[in-house]
């Protein structure tokens, strides 16, 4: 026997109710999310929570296919075509460390069109960074932690001020997650040269490359449990894709950063290279993988590389249940605020 | 390698680095203010630690350190 709540019954002798799941039904995972976002965002209306639309249609699919050249505030890639190579060379340069905060994000997912469109024919991609301190830090923690003091001062500290926090948060974590797939599932070679840090978030964007060719002065490190998190880009279940699980638990559990060096021993890092040299050893990686027939390469990446969609999943909303706690909220004050010449240590 | 030897070393990379002369720096001055270095310096010289002396230096163990002495009994145990 079903039942249907009164306001949603159909009409008698009509066609059911629109959205009406009678209960009892069984569901699948999908569904149930969305129901529990549904009721989510019903529960934070009624509240009286203004709140955006982390379902809008991705920009992927709203805006224009991107020029093949492109210089922004976070992020510029010019298509190099060459006798030897056709291949999309990304640089990241926004001060002080490329920290992935919106700016870099609507960036990002003009590239994931971009890529998503055929990359203007290339056959590999290239990150690099042009800022002296590194590849990218990771998430932009100066605007996230604006952004929650601007929720708690606009609807107090409360469950639903938290409710909130997590809403917004699983828009923008939903939004890089579909960038981060799009570029580590893309049919083309991709190669991440990184030098200095390479942390959090930053590590999440290489590890959705194909190749990593880490200068010496690389640091790749997860410091998300200092803030009382996990890493929420997708980092974990990518390296542990690469990596053995007690690799995975050393950097997570501990925050320590490893070396380029570490990082080839354990089969994070395809090459270690001099100071300096990353991009140019990245263009050779590239110019090889431009040799070889295109389909043959995309076959050959989906079936080395497949997505851990499942783990992915679960990670998103772990790390959107941890986003809203007080403790978290400290911590990021603590960081904010910190004039430690290493505010990164645990 | 003594001690006394680590630190001279120590101070023998920092200088190199940070093109400092050795003389600058005293075992036991607080070399972030002396050199005037920044988080990304920092990091570079501990890579070059653990590249000299073919060893890893978890960074929570450098929370607090700021001497060459200090460093010399963090990297000791590894050596």
């Amino acid at each position: 026997m079903t039942r249907e709540r009164p306001s949603e019954k159909s009409p008698p002798n009509g066609p059911p109710a629109k959205n009406v799941v009678p209960l009892g039904t069984r569901v699948g995972a999908w569904q149930a999310r969305l129901v529990a976002r549904r009721l989510t965002k019903a529960m934070l209306e009624r509240l009286g929570v203004t709140l955006p639309d982390p379902s809008a249609p991705k920009p992927a699919r709203r805006v224009p296919v991107p020029p093949t050249t492109f210089d922004g505030a976070a992020l510029r890639w010019r298509l190099v075509d060459n006798a030897v190579a056709t291949h999309l060379e990304v640089e990241l340069h926004r001060a002080p460390c490329n920290e992935i905060g919106t700016t870099a994000l609507g960036e990002l997912e003009q590239l994931a069109t971009l890529v998503q469109a055929g990359a203007g024919g290339a056959r590999a991609l290239i990150f690099h960074s042009s800022v002296r301190r590194g590849f990218c830090a990771g998430a932009d923690l100066r605007e996230l932690h604006g952004a929650l003091l601007a929720r708690y001062e606009e609807s107090g500290r409360g469950p639903a001020a938290r409710l909130a926090v997590a809403h917004e948060v699983r828009g923008f974590i939903d939004r890089i997650h579909a960038v981060f797939d799009t570029l580590d599932t893309a049919p083309l070679t991709t190669i991440a040269a990184t030098h200095g840090f390479v942390f959090g978030g930053g590590f999440e964007l290489a590890l959705t490359a194909d190749v990593i060719v880490a200068e010496k002065s690389t640091r790749f490190a997860f410091p998300e449990l200092r803030l009382g998190l996990v890493p929420g880009f997708g980092g974990i279940p990518r390296l542990r894709r690469d990596v053995g699980n007690g690799v995975v638990r050393d950097l997570l559990l501990t925050g320590r950063s490893v070396s380029a060096k570490r990082g080839h021993e354990v089969g994070l890092v395809s090459q270690v290279v001099a100071r300096g040299q990353g991009l140019e050893v990245a263009r050779k990686v590239a110019e090889q993988a431009s040799r070889f027939d295109p389909e043959t390469t995309a076959l050959a990446k989906r079936f080395s590389k497949p997505l851990p969609r499942e783990e992915l999943a679960r990670e998103k909303d772990l790390f959107v249940e941890m986003i809203g706690s007080p403790v978290v909220e400290a911590a990021l004050r603590k960081f904010v605020e910190s004039d430690d010449v290493r505010p990164y240590l645990p | 390698m003594s001690r006394d030897d680590l630190i001279q070393k120590l101070i023998e990379l920092a200088s190199k680095r940070f093109e400092r002369p050795a003389a600058e720096l005293a075992p036991d001055a607080d070399f972030f203010e002396k050199l005037g270095i920044d988080s990304f310096q920092a990091m570079e010289l501990m890579t070059d630690l653990e590249e000299e002396f073919d060893i890893e230096i978890p960074d929570y163990e450098l929370q607090g350190v700021n001497t060459f002495t200090k460093l010399a009994e963090v990297i000791e145990p590894r050596l």
